[in-house]
């Protein structure tokens, strides 16, 4: 089975983002000094993958795992973390420094650099943690023609197609069965994310990483149909009463509170 | 842009509690723009009650397509169904959606098909001139952005669960039904029914207070500390999602979009940031206390009392500030 898996680098869970100055004092974007990591979706879809590639390897049936990022030059390092993880070689389409694409503007960007490409299934984390607009895996099989299943939980070859399950809202979930090829869009859990081991760096080294130019697959910020007319911290409508002091203060004044609310037995 | 149209979700004739939210948002929108309000309804044969519901109330007609590939849901099928039936809400409508599971999984499609933009999870709408103009929480709530479709209004909104909470206009006169008949095509995907995954060991929905751990208690062993904290308060111990995905807690556990909705009297959160998917299964509790070490995390936003620092040193001190009665 040969498997795509799209991957994103967005911005570290605990970073601490700050506003860049706009042109006309808006910001619409965050600064670029902070540090970034693999979307946590697109990680278990790396997962999710490596261990389908793992299972047909173990049935003596091929197996190959190539990754796919529309991302700034320093994604590359996210790359070849995935390549270190245990994918085969990877596929940079290089974005200009701050230009920002939405999902429509990633999706035809990804589907022009797998024009030439062969694959059974191309997997996507549900949504990055970033923007979350949820959209780019739906609009990526849009542009191939593909039937997909989304938020998904588990994956099993079936019948020379697949049978997956598809989580819903409220701990229910659905079993569906597609055709190959397919997309599916993962939800985080699906498996135990694996640590990339001394010998799988050693070897990333040597795995291919191709590189593309955005512009080369004509797509630009003005392929975008949506746009940012302003970034800001969140307005604030709940009176939070915040407690002060050192830790053992605010302890003490919550444990008061609490006892005035008669909220301790 | 000729009216603003509502795309209802339903299940088993029954409308979906959230499409009466984007009815309100769709009336409040078109009134501003002068613009007739159509609502779409896809069902099933035996679903067609769900457009009854959406008569009672102020609009300009409910359009139905009924057909028997539209339930059980699968993608492809709403989506033929979708794209037939907006050709009659006349040209060009601005759409409006519940942003849910089951729009996730096909309105991105929808809109590409017409060659739109979708603008997802939307908290308020507001027109600037002739943009209108969307909030939306970016960075896991962090931060919020407006953002807008380039080539104007018309196109697709799916708007968050209890954004727009005020209950829609009822029906001044008689609100037509017209029935829309499509074509729908096999679907290469085969669904199979929903199901409760396991039976819940604990019922949280009951419990009357319930202390939470997120992903800032860094390893399994730290629940002890929390596990120690409930005891204390007579609580229930439940998690964000990352806890339950590691397997530290068993998913019975989640609290979440994902997970159970509940409304004790009292709710710590510790070390959670307040992602969206965690507030809707936690926002109506009546006291909310969130410990974290980030001043500016979400969770705060929700709290009525919040405790800012590290919780490996807050939590011991409450525990022992409990302790002495
Ligand atoms: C379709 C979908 C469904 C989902 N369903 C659910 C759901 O049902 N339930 C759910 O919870 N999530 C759900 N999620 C995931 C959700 O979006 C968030 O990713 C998740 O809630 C984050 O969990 P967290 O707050 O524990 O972790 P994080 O977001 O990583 O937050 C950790 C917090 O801990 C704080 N912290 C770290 N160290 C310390 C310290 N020493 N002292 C104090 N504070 C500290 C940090 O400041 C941070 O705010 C869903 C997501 C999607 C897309």
């Amino acid at each position: 089975m040969k498997i795509i898996v799209c991957l994103k680098q967005v911005p570290a869970k605990d970073a601490p983002l700050r506003l860049a100055a706009g042109s006309d004092g808006r910001a619409t974007a965050i600064r670029e000094d902070v540090s970034f990591e693999m979307n946590e979706p697109d990680a278990y879809a790396l997962e999710a993958a490596l261990r389908l590639k793992e299972a047909c390897l173990a049935r003596q049936e091929s197996g190959e795992v190539a990754v796919l990022t529309v991302g700034p030059a320093r994604a590359a390092q996210m790359l070849r973390e995935a390549l270190a993880k245990g994918a085969d070689r990877a596929l940079h389409i290089e974005t200009p420094s701050g230009a920002e694409l939405d999902s429509h503007a990633i999706a035809v960007a990804m589907a022009a650099g797998l024009q030439s490409e062969n694959f059974d299934l191309i997997l996507t984390g549900l949504q990055s943690d970033d923007a979350g607009y949820a959209q780019t895996g739906l609009l990526l099989a849009e542009n191939l023609g593909l039937p997909h299943a989304t938020i998904i939980m588990k994956i099993e070859p079936h019948a020379g197609g697949l049978r997956v399950k598809r989580e819903l809202e409220g701990g229910r979930f659905q079993w569906l069965e597609l055709p190959r090829p397919a997309l599916l869009t993962i939800q985080s859990g699906i498996d135990k994310l694996r640590y990339a081991t001394l010998l799988g760096i050693k070897q990333a080294k040597n795995k291919p990483l191709a590189r593309l130019e955005l512009s080369a697959l004509g797509v630009s910020p003005g392929s975008n149909r949506l746009a940012v007319a302003r970034l800001a911290m969140p307005e604030k409508t709940k009176a939070t009463e915040m407690l002060a002091g050192t830790p053992a203060e605010m302890a003490a004044a919550l444990a008061q509170k609490l006892r005035q609310l008669h909220l301790v037995p | 842009m000729s009216s603003v149209c509502l795309l209802a979700e339903q299940s088993g004739g029954k409308l979906n509690p959230i499409t009466l939210e984007v009815l309100s948002a769709a009336q409040t929108l078109a009134g501003a723009a002068g613009l007739p309000v159509r609502a779409l309804v896809l069902c099933g044969a035996d679903e067609t009650q769900a457009a009854d519901a959406l008569a009672g109330y102020a609009l300009d007609k409910v359009i139905r397509v009924a057909h028997a590939r539209l339930a059980p849901y699968v993608a492809e099928s709403h989506l033929a169904a979708a794209l037939a039936a907006l050709a009659a809400c006349g040209s060009d409508p601005l759409v409006l959606l519940p942003h849910t599971y089951q729009t996730r999984d096909y309105a991105p499609r929808l809109a590409a098909r017409r060659g739109q933009g979708l603008i997802t999870d939307v908290t308020a709408l507001r027109w600037r001139e002739s943009r209108l103009e969307c909030s939306r929480p970016v960075y896991g709530g962090k931060l919020a952005a407006e953002v807008y479709l380039r080539a104007g209004p018309a196109g697709f909104y799916s708007l968050q669960a209890g954004a727009f909470p005020q209950p829609p206009a009822p029906a001044a006169r008689p609100v037509p039904i017209e029935d829309f008949a499509v074509e729908i095509p096999a679907p290469r995907v085969l669904a199979e029914a929903p199901f409760q995954e396991a039976r819940q060991s604990v019922d949280l929905s009951q419990a009357a207070a319930i202390v939470a751990a997120g992903r800032g208690i860094k390893e399994a062993k730290n629940l002890e500390m929390i596990r120690q904290l409930a005891a204390q308060l007579g609580a229930e111990v439940a998690a964000s999602r990352p806890l339950c995905d590691s397997g530290w807690l068993p998913m019975d556990c989640q609290i979440g979009s994902s997970g159970q909705t509940v409304a004790p009297r009292l709710y710590v959160a510790i070390g959670i940031s307040g992602a969206i998917q965690h507030l809707v299964g936690m926002k109506g509790a009546r006291t909310i206390v969130a410990i974290n070490k980030d001043p500016e995390a979400p969770i705060f936003e929700v709290a009525d009392y919040g405790l800012a620092g590290d919780l490996f040193a807050i939590v011991p001190a409450l525990i022992s500030a409990l302790n002495a009665a």
